[in-house]
């Protein structure tokens, strides 16, 4: 086995059981720098909770996660974000009664000393107000800014979501369902958003819709019962038999 | 119209002292006083969705520390106030560590149990803190030789006191940090996921509340010249819980409203009906039903309403 350092991220043998339902079994990974991975599987197959696990929100029973070469299995979620790992939620999780700019605005402050200031209002970091404005005018909702985040529609808060995380210039992305519940005027817009992302980030993508998400992907990883079943390259994935089987259930 | 309610506020506060007689004036310290102390509370409660039933530990320790040390040990009350605020922010950051092991109502059960062991323990260890009787003769201090001793002179120390605790509060929920904890309050997963430590968050926020409490003890022993282990008690947490959803938690005046009105329905209620409770009770449950948010926040949604006309 080659040195760890040179993945971005690294999931060894990961295990995940509640009581007596397993639901990661024996997961690895290993993802490049860079590298566009979609992780696929039927409803149920551990998708969500592979994520939880790489995030720490949830913590896993066995195997160890690394990030850029360093062993982040035991670090809370705060001191992953601060290792450059973000990512987004399938269900919106964004602060309802603020603005946009706000919820932007709190993304950057989690990676900065600010954060702990005590006697200054966020409004007096301009600095903050103008980076929040161009995430969201990358996203296009400049114009929305000021708006609260229950004001706008589903397929918008969709792209705040995404706004909050690559606001924080993550090096790997976990993106969790990023087009679910979007028309397909969105779904495109939101395609073209994630293809634009930067190289100098790693995006992991968990996806239904294979028309667009394969679009987007270099690699596959396809999960069924907690398990790795198929993992490699793009087509070699689609073209598998076992992908085939999971999907079609012959 | 924010003018008019500036000038109204600004009165009430300010005539007292020229126009009421000392019953008056006494009972508007007293309610500035609890008023500092529902503020803290909101702090967590409000602000920070902890809901603590064990808030009258920081009054009660500061109020019995400054009280032993002035009374037994003689130590002057500039002194005794340094070490009474040091040490109940001291043992607010310990209780802090074991409440916040929990949320929600683990953590209210811990607040709880621990104010209860403190009551316990003053009620108990009568030879420390003379149990039941309270300690009784207590002094109140004389700042820059001012003699606080008449009650118009104690309203504005209080009120000066009020006023720097309110300022303070309000820029510390207004700043950078109090924007982190509000988003802790409301989604602390997604705040840890952005970068934010949520315990350390919550453990400062709980620390700088039980300083707020500390100082509300101090003017709260200062003011009745007397301390009971009733001051520890859970009823005198509930009581400003009751105060601060009443008032509108996580607003700013709520609190203080709330609070007013506990205190005035113990003043003058206690005077006419001996079940002053179940009074407070029914007003609090005409408050539940008429404005679930408490009092500030649903007099604001009724002007509103009212500058927009009838529909």
């Amino acid at each position: 086995m080659s040195t760890s350092s040179g993945h971005a991220l690294e999931v060894l043998n990961l295990k995940k059981a509640f009581g007596g339902l397993t639901v990661t079994q024996d997961v690895s990974l290993k993802i490049r720098p860079g590298e566009r991975r979609l992780i696929i599987g039927p409803n149920g197959a551990g998708k969500t909770t592979l994520f939880n696990q790489i995030s720490g929100d949830l913590r896993p029973n066995f195997g160890s996660i690394r990030l850029f070469g360093t062993d982040i299995t035991h670090l809370p979620p705060y001191r992953r974000a601060h290792r450059g790992l973000s990512r987004t939620y399938q269900i919106i999780t964004l602060f309802s009664g603020d603005t946009l700019e706000h919820n932007v605005s709190l993304g950057l402050l989690g990676l900065r000393p600010t954060r702990w200031q005590m006697w200054r209002p966020m409004s007096f970091y301009r600095d903050l107000a103008t980076e929040a404005r161009r995430a969201l005018d990358s996203v296009g909702l400049l114009h929305l800014a000021d708006h609260p985040i229950s004001e706008i529609a589903y397929g918008e808060k969709r792209r705040v979501e995404l706004a909050v995380a690559l606001a924080q210039r993550p090096r790997v992305l976990l993106l969790d369902e990023p087009l679910a519940g979007l028309s397909n005027t969105e779904r495109a817009a939101v395609k073209s958003l994630i293809a634009s992302i930067s190289r100098d980030t790693t995006v992991i993508m968990i996806e239904h819709d294979m028309d667009t998400a394969l679009d987007l992907a270099e690699t596959v990883t396809l999960l069924n019962y907690g398990r790795v079943i198929v993992d490699g390259e793009r087509d070699s994935v689609i073209a598998d038999e076992r992908t085939r089987e999971v999907y079609l259930g012959t | 119209m924010k003018w008019l309610g500036a000038a109204l506020l600004g009165g009430s506060l300010l005539l007292p002292p020229f126009l009421a007689g000392d019953f008056y004036i006494n009972l508007a310290s007293q309610i500035l006083i609890a008023a500092i102390f529902a503020l803290s509370l909101n702090l967590l409660v409000g602000f920070g969705g902890m809901t603590s039933l064990g808030h009258a530990s920081y009054l009660g320790v500061a109020a019995y520390v400054s009280a032993l040390l002035t009374s037994r040990y003689g130590l002057g009350h500039g002194s005794a106030a340094l070490i009474s605020i040091s040490g109940t922010v001291a043992m607010a950051a310990f209780f802090g560590v074991i409440a916040l092991r929990a949320t929600g109502l683990g953590f209210l059960m811990i607040t709880l149990a621990l104010s209860q062991v403190l009551w316990g323990l003053a009620y108990r260890m009568s030879n420390v803190t003379n149990g039941d009787n309270g300690i009784t003769g207590l002094t109140r201090p004389a700042p820059f030789g001012i003699s606080l001793d008449n009650p118009v002179a104690f309203y504005w120390f209080v009120l000066v006191v009020t006023v720097i605790a309110f300022a303070m509060m309000m820029v510390f929920v207004s700043s950078v940090f109090g924007s982190s904890l509000k988003g802790v309050r409301d989604q602390s997963r997604r705040m840890a996921a952005l970068g934010f430590n949520p315990w350390l968050i919550r453990w400062i926020t709980f620390v700088y509340a039980g300083f707020w409490g500390a100082i509300a003890g101090l003017l709260y022993v200062y003011y009745h010249k007397y301390i009971h282990p009733s001051s520890l008690s859970t009823t005198s947490s509930a009581e400003a819980l009751l105060g601060v959803i009443a008032g509108g938690s996580g607003t700013l005046g709520g609190p203080a409203v709330g609070a007013a009105l506990v205190l005035l329905l113990k003043n003058y209620a206690s005077a006419y009906i001996e079940r002053w409770n179940m009074l407070l009770g029914l007003v609090f449950l005409f408050i539940v039903l008429v404005m679930p948010a408490g009092i500030v926040p649903g007099f604001s949604k009724l002007m509103a309403g009212l500058r927009r006309g009838p529909r």
